[in-house]
């Protein structure tokens, strides 16, 4: 089965860079617009990983993460942090909300894709 | 990063909307004032604005861009924390900076070097609100994965023995043991064992929870640092026990920006091993099918305003084929008119409709070419700022209408004339500081942009609060450069109009600022290659005011089908005031051919339409019908014509790219009898009967120019 990868970010040039690299892989992409869109896509497509921005409108990634990993429909697939920081602060705060790992901007394509087919375990 | 270009210019696309929000944040923040509720709201919005332009310039390799984003957002960042108020300094300080933002967004875009002094000079400034704490994180960009070159020094290979017992935590926050022993293989040898003794029977068995440990033994010349931060996600959802084997005390876990490790390169999965005990990847992805499998489709529809972006080439041919839909049912009209129905029969019936139905299309098909104004406004906001800051002036910017609607088109080619009427009223129109004082005025001067549908065309207003114009200097340089004779006797509106002429602008009236070797003249041919027309009036002491009117749409026009001299013609109903039959008592001759009109007792001089086009000689012809048309500033001229026939739509075809330019002719159109009829240009057309006047003795540009008569 393909895997299924969920990209929220509100930045579109980040998240055509990734649908580009993403679905050359053969993932197939789904995106988000921001944090709210996020979570309600996830329910939607049912992801097998999740990738997040941390500063977007409506809801920021720690409450994307947040959300995703609580209440009962809780979810453990992975989700990554794609972020242009990489302070330590945040990056703490990012790991007890429950995130998987963490992605700085600017991505490398091939490294990405690595990860994310290792993360799913899955060759797609 | 090799991004397509396509992407490349989807980010530039992007930047222009972030730079537009940037803007308008920037402006609802000085409205709002610092203390107000909202603005936080608008703080963070134009953070991620600038925040969004960096993480998309990084992905580009746009370093300038990139650099000078991360100052701009971190003192943004202050703002946001509350650490620093943005007073008035500071929002100028934002306003610079956005407009060298912009500036370097415009330069990585054209792939041109951007000003560096600007905007270093911006730069030193944000820095100066930065601490020394910041200045010392200065900002890189780490690609993803381990950087494993800074750190492997020449040491001999130390051994490592880690305990590594995951924890149902580990899981449900989607990490996988395999990266991480990946993750440790990439720096040296590892062995993995697995220790299963956790696992229980199988009905206790509990697919969710975590039974596995593991014992790694690792060789590597890293430090233990190192082996830190590859748990460093992990180190709270685990139980983890690092010892060198060599017995060396473990270092204090320093903190770490190591990231999700590389991972390429590495042995095969299946050599790793058994991970049976893994949870469910995806609880809810269980619960119901995955109905959207296998189909990718992006869903953008959050946020207050739903947007589809279509390719303009898609949206002009639409637009063309309703334009040659609206001649088709023009042409069936006719046909079905000429069969002479009863007028209750129900094709004619149907045929309202379809003209209504046609109507309605073309309507929104051209709303789709629509757009508000409020970006041009906005770009002019910082040609104003640009623009004081060049000449020492203080200056703001006011502007109504904003969401005045306008043709794509019409807005990108009113861009130049635009910033060229702005860059001249901040740096002619307005006054120095103090002699703004000197003149009981705020020291600050303000130019006033406006929009506005009148009339079915759109009117677009630059001001200043100056001086007003100086005429005695121009009709100086207008003799001077002879384009004027030196007895002309102009009124001032004619004297004011002057500045449009071509060669007017000199070195001597333009300072550095406005002048880049572009006359007022260009402006103007700008604004009438629009379909549209420019003036200019001033009182002196209070300022001047450009005002340009514009067709709202560049594809179809109303107007009304007239006949001159067996010629069928259409002419812009949106350029006639008023239409008049005259009484042959109503028509007083002035020299040999020239006529006048008395209307409400003014005199308004008779263009005739057919001698001026060449179709017919001039001389006593029919009184016809006259249609009064505006020309600027306030006067009136009556262009006359056989007969109207008919009030309508036409889709407007241009000669010049078929055929060539004909003074007073704008374009042309097909009708409903599939002829072809010009259309024509009322203004040119009163030009052409002006500059025809023997008497005027004026050089040629001046007779083209001078067309206000208002017969008083």
């Amino acid at each position: 089965m393909t895997t299924k990868v969920l990209a929220i970010d509100d930045s579109r040039t980040i998240r055509n860079l990734l649908r580009m690299s993403l679905e050359n892989a053969g993932f197939e992409f789904h995106t988000a617009v921001d944090g709210v869109d996020g979570v309600a896509r996830f329910a939607e497509v049912q992801p097998d990983v999740v990738i997040t921005d941390i500063n977007m409108p409506n809801m920021d990634g720690y409450g994307v993460i947040e959300t995703l990993r609580s209440g009962p429909r809780k979810t453990s697939v992975p989700i990554l942090v794609l972020t242009t920081e990489s302070s330590d602060d945040l990056k703490t705060r990012a790991r007890d909300a429950g995130a998987t790992g963490w992605i700085v901007k600017p991505f490398d394509d091939a490294s990405l894709v690595s990860v994310l087919r290792r993360l799913t375990g899955n060759a797609a | 990063m090799s991004g397509a270009p396509s992407i490349r210019d989807m980010f530039f696309e992007e930047c222009e909307e972030l730079l537009e929000a940037l803007v308008e944040g920037l402006a609802g923040l000085e409205a709002s004032g610092p203390d107000a509720a909202e603005s936080l709201d608008t703080v963070n919005a134009v953070f991620r604005a600038v925040h969004s332009i960096k993480g998309g310039a990084g992905a580009f390799g746009l370093d300038a861009l990139v650099d000078f984003a991360h100052t701009f957002e971190t003192v943004l960042d202050k703002v946001r924390s509350g650490s620093l108020t943005a007073d008035a300094d500071l929002m100028r300080l934002f306003h610079r900076s956005g407009d060298q933002l912009a500036n370097l967004v415009e330069a990585a875009r054209d792939d041109v070097p951007a000003n560096a002094e600007a905007a270093g000079a911006v730069l030193s400034e944000l820095q100066k609100y930065l601490g020394d704490e910041d200045a010392e994180e200065d900002f890189v960009f780490e690609a993803m994965g381990l950087d494993l070159g800074e750190s492997a020094s020449v040491l001999t290979p130390d051994t490592f023995e880690i305990s590594f017992v995951p924890k149902r935590a580990l899981y449900e926050n989607g990490h996988e043991p395999l990266l991480l022993f990946d993750a440790l293989a990439e720096l040296g040898t590892l062995e993995v064992t697995a220790d299963t003794t956790g696992i229980p029977a199988f009905d206790g068995f509990d697919p969710t929870d975590a039974y596995l440990g593991w014992t790694l033994r690792l060789t590597t010349t890293e430090s233990e640092t190192l082996l830190h931060e590859i748990f460093e996600f992990v180190e709270a959802l685990c139980t983890l026990d690092i010892t060198k084997s060599s017995a060396a005390a473990p270092a204090p876990e320093p903190p770490g920006l190591i990231d999700l490790p590389d991972l390429g390169g590495l042995p095969d999965l299946t050599e790793l091993p058994d991970t049976s005990a893994l949870p469910d990847p995806d609880p809810i992805a269980a619960e119901a099918p995955a109905a959207s499998a296998g189909k990718t489709h992006e869903k953008e529809v959050r946020g207050p305003k739903p947007t589809l972006r279509v390719d303009l080439d898609r949206v002009d041919r639409l637009i063309n084929t309703v334009g040659e839909l609206i001649i088709n049912q023009a042409m069936i009209s006719q046909r079905i008119e000429e069969l002479d129905l009863p007028s209750v029969a129900h094709v004619t019936n149907e045929l309202e409709a379809y003209k209504l139905l046609a109507r309605d299309i073309q309507e929104g098909v051209m709303a789709i070419r629509a757009q508000p104004v409020k970006p041009l406004f906005q770009r002019m906001s910082r040609i104003v700022r640009e623009a004081s800051d060049a000449t020492g002036k203080t200056a703001r910017i006011v502007t109504q209408g904003d969401s005045t609607e306008v043709d794509k088109t019409v807005i990108e080619r009113l861009a130049d004339p635009m910033t060229h009427m702005v860059r001249n009223a901040v740096d002619h129109g307005l006054e120095a500081p103090d002699a703004r004082i000197a003149a009981g005025k705020d020291p600050c001067g303000t130019i006033r942009l406006s929009a506005a549908h009148r009339s079915g065309s759109v009117f677009i207003e630059i001001s200043d609060d100056g001086a007003g114009l100086n005429r005695e200097r121009i009709l100086a340089t207008a003799i001077a450069k002879n384009l004027v004779p030196a007895d002309a006797e102009l009124t001032e509106s004619e004297i004011d109009n002057l500045l449009f002429l071509p060669g007017f602008s000199t070195a001597n009236a333009v300072s550095n600022l406005s002048g880049r070797g572009v006359g007022m003249d260009v402006v103007k041919n700008a604004v009438q290659a629009l379909g549209g027309r420019v003036s200019i009036s001033s009182q002196t002491g209070k300022g001047s005011t450009f005002s340009i009117v514009l067709p709202l749409t560049l594809a179809v026009l109303d107007g009304f089908v007239i006949s001159v001299a067996d010629q069928t013609m259409v002419i812009p109903i949106a350029s006639i005031l008023e239409t008049v039959r005259p009484q042959a008592r109503d028509l007083h001759r002035i020299g040999i051919d020239d006529q006048v009109i008395s209307i409400r007792g003014n005199y308004v001089p008779v263009v005739d339409v057919a001698a001026n086009l060449g179709i017919r000689r001039s001389g006593p012809a029919p009184c016809g019908i006259l249609l009064l048309v505006a020309t600027d500033p306030r006067g009136m001229s009556a262009l006359r014509v056989d007969a109207i026939h008919d009030q309508r739509q036409v889709v407007i075809k241009s000669l010049e790219s078929n055929y060539g330019r004909i003074p007073g002719v704008s374009a042309a159109t097909i009708l409903g009898d599939g002829k072809i009829a010009l259309i024509l240009d009322p203004e040119e057309l009163v030009n052409l009967n002006m500059g025809a006047q023997p008497s005027a003795g004026l050089p040629p540009p001046v007779q083209k120019e001078l067309r206000h008569v208002d017969g008083t």
